[in-house]
């Protein structure tokens, strides 16, 4: 009880269903192309328009390719599912950052971006990483199609009400060690069910001291603990990030807003059902081995003995093995997760005056316009260049490889996304996940690295 | 896709495997489809399990082993995690599953199931584990799922289990109702809340 969980939710209650869920209101709902499609199929069934219009923001990510956005999608299935959103957000009067359109890019980047997720919020979309966007301070998590027509037709949602979970990291983080680790340490302690049914607040020094960017990589990955979302209250790093975007409010209500915000934190007294306390200085640079995110170890470790065998087949790994100087055949930088401007500081810094290996297939996928034109103004992208790589145009990629972007069966990718499942990044691919810093350095030397070794 | 749920006496399909996810319930490639095309997706359920990159049927896999079939999915633990996608309940609908029975489900995907009247059943390690062992003994063995009485019953032994549902959702079921239509019906709620916060 008291905590901000309870503050948010309980805010936004418009009636309790008894021995049922609760019936939430929604701040901002998001669609996408892929979960969509068939929940507007469901509003024309029933004859009925969105109830509040103007809270809805639509765009494609998931299909997009990443190199020539003028031209059409080649593939006409997923060209269809994009233009299904823009004539399904024209028909019902929503608004659409449309392929090409300097709004666009992942709607998990995008939406901080522009100021349209804010402290207090219930946000959802048809994304399991919507929990993305609790960084903001808000409350943000995935939901089903049924869910986003639920919304689309009445602005709410039938959930029951999750239990609330701290998670706390004490101290201060190492030399090398990102967001990206902290998020696959958790889940290495946790497993990817261990924080099923809660809504996680991470607390402590070393999250306080992360940058919004960070922030948002940490909430994204809440999911693959299982939770159905994570956040962290809002502070004048919060508020500094947000003042002056594109939707934040402007002038009084921005005082307002701002006054309002204030308010959104756990108070002493707060109740958790659950708590958990980590120290930073135990956090390693992170590498996963095996085809769920939990399985990770520190990068310069070895799998354990008791790893599952089902996992060490698919990837062809072996117990008892280290990573340290195995082979890396792709290399992708990007996705909610890990394609944000701080993303591409940290692998520019470790590429800097080197050359990309010649064994490795290098794909950065900034997250948004937005981000790609940032990229340019701190010329990064020069020194990228320089090192030998390329900067692509913005999408979800070779995240889950619904465009062009798939690793070929049986090659093995160091990627900042956030799954490594069979098959994710491509049919037969083997992912293992790092930070931008560890993607980098093994983009460099062409086998997994510490990237503690190439750091100043 | 909206139908009344009742009692349901079923053989089942054994899956021994803890975290499936809803990547391999159904793979991203097959998310491009802009329908609710039930067969589409329910002929792709466990696409990569159960074809080679040929498209031949692997045979070892269970959906193509003839000794096991009915409405009921029997899966490890922490089933449907990941990816939030609804294809995954529309698959595992089409393919013709009625229910699904794990020690443990994934949040958003056991919400997904229900909203496509597929009934998660949720039952203890304990349960499974037999009742893995009663499948493996006898294939031809039959599962009883009472919603109405919130049991699940291994025919095989007689062992029988309480699993939970919200009254809300239980009703949705029994009755062949969703969601939309309820909160369609609190309209004047929903703008009262507005007009309150305002």
């Amino acid at each position: 009880m008291n905590t901000l969980f309870d503050k948010i939710w309980d805010s936004h209650v418009v009636s309790l269903l008894e021995d049922g869920p609760s019936q939430i209101y929604i701040d901002r709902l998001y669609c996408h192309e892929v979960t969509s499609p068939q929940a507007f199929d469901g509003l024309r069934e029933r004859g009925i328009r969105p109830l509040r219009p103007e809270k809805i923001f639509c765009m494609p990510d998931h299909n997009t390719q990443t190199h020539d956005q003028d031209k059409p999608i080649a593939d006409p299935v997923s060209r269809e599912q994009v233009e299904k959103l823009e004539k399904n957000a024209m028909e019902f009067g929503l608004a659409h950052f449309g392929m090409m359109s300097p709004d666009n890019g992942i709607i998990h980047v995008v939406g901080p971006e522009k100021g349209l997720s804010l402290p207090g919020m219930t946000i959802v979309c048809g994304d399991s990483h919507t929990s993305t966007h609790g960084a903001m301070g808000a409350v943000a998590f995935g939901i089903g199609t049924s869910e986003v027509e639920m919304v689309l037709a009445s602005q709410c949602i039938l959930q029951q009400k999750p239990k609330s979970m701290s998670i706390r990291i004490e101290g201060k983080l190492q030399k090398g060690v990102t967001a990206k680790d902290i998020a696959l340490y958790l889940m290495m302690k946790l497993t990817t069910s261990g924080a099923t049914g809660y809504f996680v607040e991470y607390r402590g020094e070393a999250v306080r001291s992360l940058s919004m960017e960070g922030r948002l990589t940490l909430c994204n990955l809440s999911i693959e603990m299982g939770a159905r979302g994570g956040f962290i209250a809002p502070d004048e790093k919060t508020f500094e990030y947000i003042k002056g975007r594109e939707y934040a409010p402007k002038g009084a209500d921005w005082d307002k807003a701002v006054a309002y915000w204030k308010t959104l934190y756990s108070g002493d007294d707060a109740l958790f059902d659950r708590e958990e306390v980590y120290r930073a200085e135990d956090i390693q640079p992170m590498i996963t081995w095996g085809t769920n995110p939990g399985l990770g170890m520190p990068v310069d470790g070895r799998i354990p003995m008791d790893a599952p065998e089902k996992a060490l087949n698919y990837m062809d790994f072996k117990a008892g093995q280290q990573l340290l100087g195995h082979r890396v055949d792709y290399v992708f930088l990007g996705a909610c997760t890990n394609g944000r401007i701080e993303d591409f500081r940290a692998f520019a810094s470790i590429v800097r005056g080197k050359k990309k290996a010649d064994n490795v297939i290098a794909w950065l996928v900034p997250g948004s316009w937005m981000v790609y034109h940032q990229i340019e103004e701190e010329g990064l992208d020069k020194v990228l260049k320089e090192a030998g790589f390329e900067v692509r145009q913005p999408g979800c990629s070779a995240c889950l490889a619904m465009n062009d972007d798939k690793i070929p069966a049986g090659k093995y990718a160091v990627s900042t996304s956030n799954r490594n499942f069979e098959g994710r990044q491509g049919p037969g691919s083997r992912t293992m996940l790092a930070s931008p810093l560890t993607a980098a350095a093994a983009a460099i030397s062409g086998v997994v690295t510490d990237p503690r070794t190439l750091m100043n | 896709m909206k139908q009344k749920f009742d009692i349901i006496e079923s053989t089942c399909v054994p899956l021994p495997l803890e975290n499936v996810d809803t990547d391999q319930i159904i793979p991203a490639r097959f998310l491009k489809a802009v329908t609710r095309d039930e067969k589409f997706f329910g002929d792709n359920l466990f696409r990569d399990w159960r074809y080679d990159s040929e498209g031949n049927l692997k045979k070892e896999f269970v959906l193509n082993n003839p000794l096991y079939g009915g409405v009921i999915l029997v899966a490890g633990r922490n089933f449907g995690s990941g990816s939030s996608r609804e294809h995954a309940a529309w698959a595992i609908a089409g393919y013709g599953f009625r229910v699904v029975i794990s020690s443990f489900f994934a949040d958003i995907h056991k919400n997904n199931e229900l909203n496509n009247f597929v009934l998660p059943v949720e039952v203890s390690e304990d349960f499974l584990k037999e009742l893995f062992s009663s499948i493996e003994k006898d294939p031809a063995m039959k599962v009883k799922v009472d919603l109405q009485n919130e049991t699940v019953t291994n025919l095989a032994t007689g062992s029988s289990e309480h699993f939970k549902i919200n009254a809300y959702k239980k009703y949705c079921l029994l009755n062949g109702l969703d969601d939309i239509d309820y909160l369609l019906s609190k309209k004047d709620d929903i703008e009262k809340y507005e007009n309150d916060k305002n």
